[in-house]
């Protein structure tokens, strides 16, 4: 589904991402683990066409992000507060999100109503523009706008921060069960190393720009990655 | 203390975005100020001579005008001038005492342009009273007064401005008091010139404006100290939020999706809001031009353009900045460039035609003038309104829209570079008129102007390839822009 060949970003010679090749197939949860710094924002603003790689490409799809914009059509994405249009209603901003992936208003409305829990009563219906909601409930308003139109690739920068408790393992639950589904390519980033383990079929671990680990799931997962990161 | 304030003060100015990054804006604005200096000052040193050659009593006429002179200045204030904000929040927990930090960002004002500006047409014209043998202390005196009416009027916006709409209020007292003095219902001058005249005559007079300006001063002053908490002054206003459908714009298809969205981003923001009053003073504009004998012919076209381009200035100009708080959520949305700009155009088209409509009532001037108004409008729409969107993507200039700071806030949105933007939209529309104008008379003018502006609408798809393009050419400057907030 995503093929990275020979990527770098330079910012005045400072290489801060650097991937000579990765390849995550259809279906899979990817999930991106590393340090402050460890490029993994930056990787997803080049998947995401944001900023020009110094060397190298990506595809999804078979489609070069940075030539085409072919893949803004089946790619969800929330990267932080600046994916949200700060006047409207929650409502509103669905509505928007929805209209311009060709959604009607009654696909939406399933949606939501299938978030209903995640939302925990606190997002719709409140008489809050998004800009005065706090930023847990904005970060839940931008991880369900992803979700709409049905995409095929969902990038989530960091979903748990800033969450609490109940609405993270509400979080987990809604990934794991895209992950289940064949057609859904999920990347997550995280500093958290136990969520993401616990909602990734494979965990690449970034440092300084660089891949230093790349595994698929397994029991000790966990322990390797901790004993890895720990000093 | 204030050492540390001033440390942090010149950080602020020295690294703010805006500076360095737009050298080229900075030289024009400060050559701007220079200009404007000088005018001022001019002013001042002629004002005495002219009034003297037309016969009257220079001091005695100023003073007639002054109540005027302060109300209008009150407007301006409220409309333009930004209250400095000091980086409060951080401080609070620091060791500084509140006095000193209300102190200091008040204190912050009275260093303001809006306050110095009057310093260059009231310091030479008092100069001049002196020079020309009017009593020194009364004169002394009087300037005292009058700086401390600017300086009332200083304090006065920082209190009023938390409150919306008041300048509607003040220019409305403007305009009845101007209108009932032209009819001669009624002349508040009558009570106002003899104690501005009394300023300089009766001494001790001046104490009143004196006292006032620290009683207004030490009442600023325990507001903003009282309301120096995260729930008080520094907080944010919360609106409440309405959700509106606009469905009927669903025939419209994207196009309406985001015009739905322009709709809204408009009425819900103060920055957006602001502009649309500005454009409406725009169409007042052309007062000063039309039945004015003394102005050039070819200004005319001028004053026909800026009429029903108002929004197309103020707004338009700032595209696509109005969305740069979430510019990379459209980047990365499902967007076509061309169902965005073209909204925008729409927008833009739309306002246009509203206030070429709003304007009929230059038709009281003849319809020749309102003939130039409308040309000018065709102008708009068929050649600036693709200028401005154009200029668009080089100007990057982040906006925030959620400005909503308290009592301490900024929210001020009309500044000195949007107005410099509009001069180069202006000069080809005076040159083809001035060609017109040369070769033959202003029907030809007219003609030509119209012309240019049919030409730009029939040429309207091939224009909007080209901005398609640069949009896209400038994609990752303007994201990357947009990220440093100011």
């Amino acid at each position: 589904m995503i093929q990275v060949n020979q990527l770098s970003k330079k910012y005045n010679n400072t290489t801060v991402l650097n991937i000579n090749n990765l390849e995550i197939p259809k279906g899979q949860s990817f999930g991106l683990v590393g340090n402050n710094g460890a490029g993994k924002t930056t990787f997803f603003s080049l998947l995401l066409d944001l900023i020009q790689p110094s060397t190298g490409n990506i595809k999804t799809n078979d489609i070069q992000v940075n030539t085409s914009e072919n893949w803004k059509s089946f790619t969800g994405s929330f990267l932080d507060e600046s994916f949200l249009i700060g006047y409207l209603t929650p409502e509103e901003y669905f509505y928007f999100i929805g209209d311009l992936r060709h959604q009607n208003k009654a696909d939406i409305d399933a949606l939501l109503k299938k978030h209903e829990e995640f939302f925990n009563g606190e997002i719709l219906n409140n008489k809050k523009y998004l800009r005065d909601l706090s930023k847990g409930n904005q970060k839940k308003v931008g991880i369900i706008a992803t979700l709409i139109g049905n995409p095929e690739v969902i990038i989530l920068d960091e979903p748990f921060a800033n969450l609490d408790p109940t609405t993270v393992s509400r979080l987990k639950k809604i990934i794991k069960e895209l992950a289940e589904d064949p057609n859904v390519t999920v990347l997550v980033s995280s500093h958290d190393l136990q969520h993401t383990v616990e909602v990734c079929d494979r965990i690449v671990a970034l440092n300084k720009g660089e891949i230093v680990k790349d595994i698929q799931t397994s029991e000790e997962t966990l322990q390797e990655l901790e004993s890895f990161f720990a000093v | 203390m204030i050492k540390k304030f001033i440390y942090l003060e010149w950080k602020a100015f020295v690294r703010s975005a805006s500076f360095g990054a737009n050298l080229a804006m900075k030289i024009l604005i400060g050559f701007l100020m220079v200009y404007f200096s000088v005018i001022f000052i001019a002013m001042g040193v002629g004002a005495f001579y002219v009034l003297k050659k037309m016969n009257l009593e220079p001091l005695v006429t100023i003073n007639k005008f002054l109540i005027y002179y302060f109300l209008l200045d009150l407007v301006v204030r409220l409309l333009m001038q930004a209250i400095p904000v000091l980086n409060i929040k951080p401080l609070l927990v620091l060791p500084f005492k509140k006095p000193t930090i209300v102190h200091f960002s008040l204190g912050k004002t009275a260093l303001s342009f809006f306050n110095w500006v009057h310093a260059l047409f009231f310091v030479p014209f008092s100069v001049v009273l002196i020079i020309e043998g009017y009593d020194i202390l009364g004169i002394l005196f009087w300037l005292l007064a009058i700086f401390s009416l600017i300086y009332i009027n200083n304090f006065l916006n920082i209190i009023l401005s938390n409150i919306d709409k008041l300048f509607v209020v003040f220019i409305g007292l403007a305009l009845a008091f101007g209108g009932a003095q032209y009819y001669k219902l009624f002349d508040i001058t009558i009570f106002t010139t003899p104690f501005f005249q009394g300023l300089y005559t009766i001494k001790g007079l001046f104490l009143i404006p004196i006292l006032l300006l620290a009683g207004l001063y030490a009442f600023t002053f325990k507001y903003f100290k009282n309301n120096l908490y995260l729930d008080a002054g520094l907080s944010k206003k919360e609106d409440v939020a309405t959700t509106e459908n606009l469905s009927w714009l669903n025939q419209f298809g994207t196009l309406g999706t985001f015009l739905k969205n322009d709709i809204k981003l408009i009425k819900r923001n103060k920055r957006s809001k602001t502009t649309i009053i500005m454009s409406f003073f725009f169409l007042f504009y052309g007062l000063i031009f039309f039945g004015n004998t003394h102005q050039p012919a070819v200004m005319y076209i001028f004053a026909g353009i800026f009429v029903s381009g108002g929004f197309l200035f103020v707004f338009g100009q700032f595209v696509p900045s109005w969305d740069s708080s979430y510019y990379q959520l459209m980047m990365t949305q499902n967007i076509p460039y061309r169902g965005y700009i073209t909204s925008k155009w729409w927008l833009i088209v739309i306002a246009t035609f509203i206030s070429t409509i709003l304007a009929s009532f230059y038709l009281f001037y003849g319809w020749q003038v309102y003939l130039t108004i409308v040309v000018g409008a065709i102008y708009n729409i068929g050649v600036n309104s693709h200028l401005v969107l154009l200029g668009g993507a080089f100007t990057k200039t982040p906006i925030d829209l959620s400005n909503a700071g308290g009592a301490f806030g900024d929210k001020k949105a009309f500044n000195v570079n949007a107005m410099l933007l509009t001069l180069p939209k202006l000069l080809l529309p005076l040159g083809l008129y001035g060609i017109g104008l040369y070769l033959g008379d202003k029907t030809l003018g007219l003609m030509l102007v119209a012309g240019a502006g049919v030409l730009g609408f029939v040429f309207r798809n091939k224009v909007f390839s080209i901005i398609e393009k640069r949009y896209k050419v400038e994609k990752y400057s303007t994201i990357s822009a947009y990220k440093q907030k100011s």
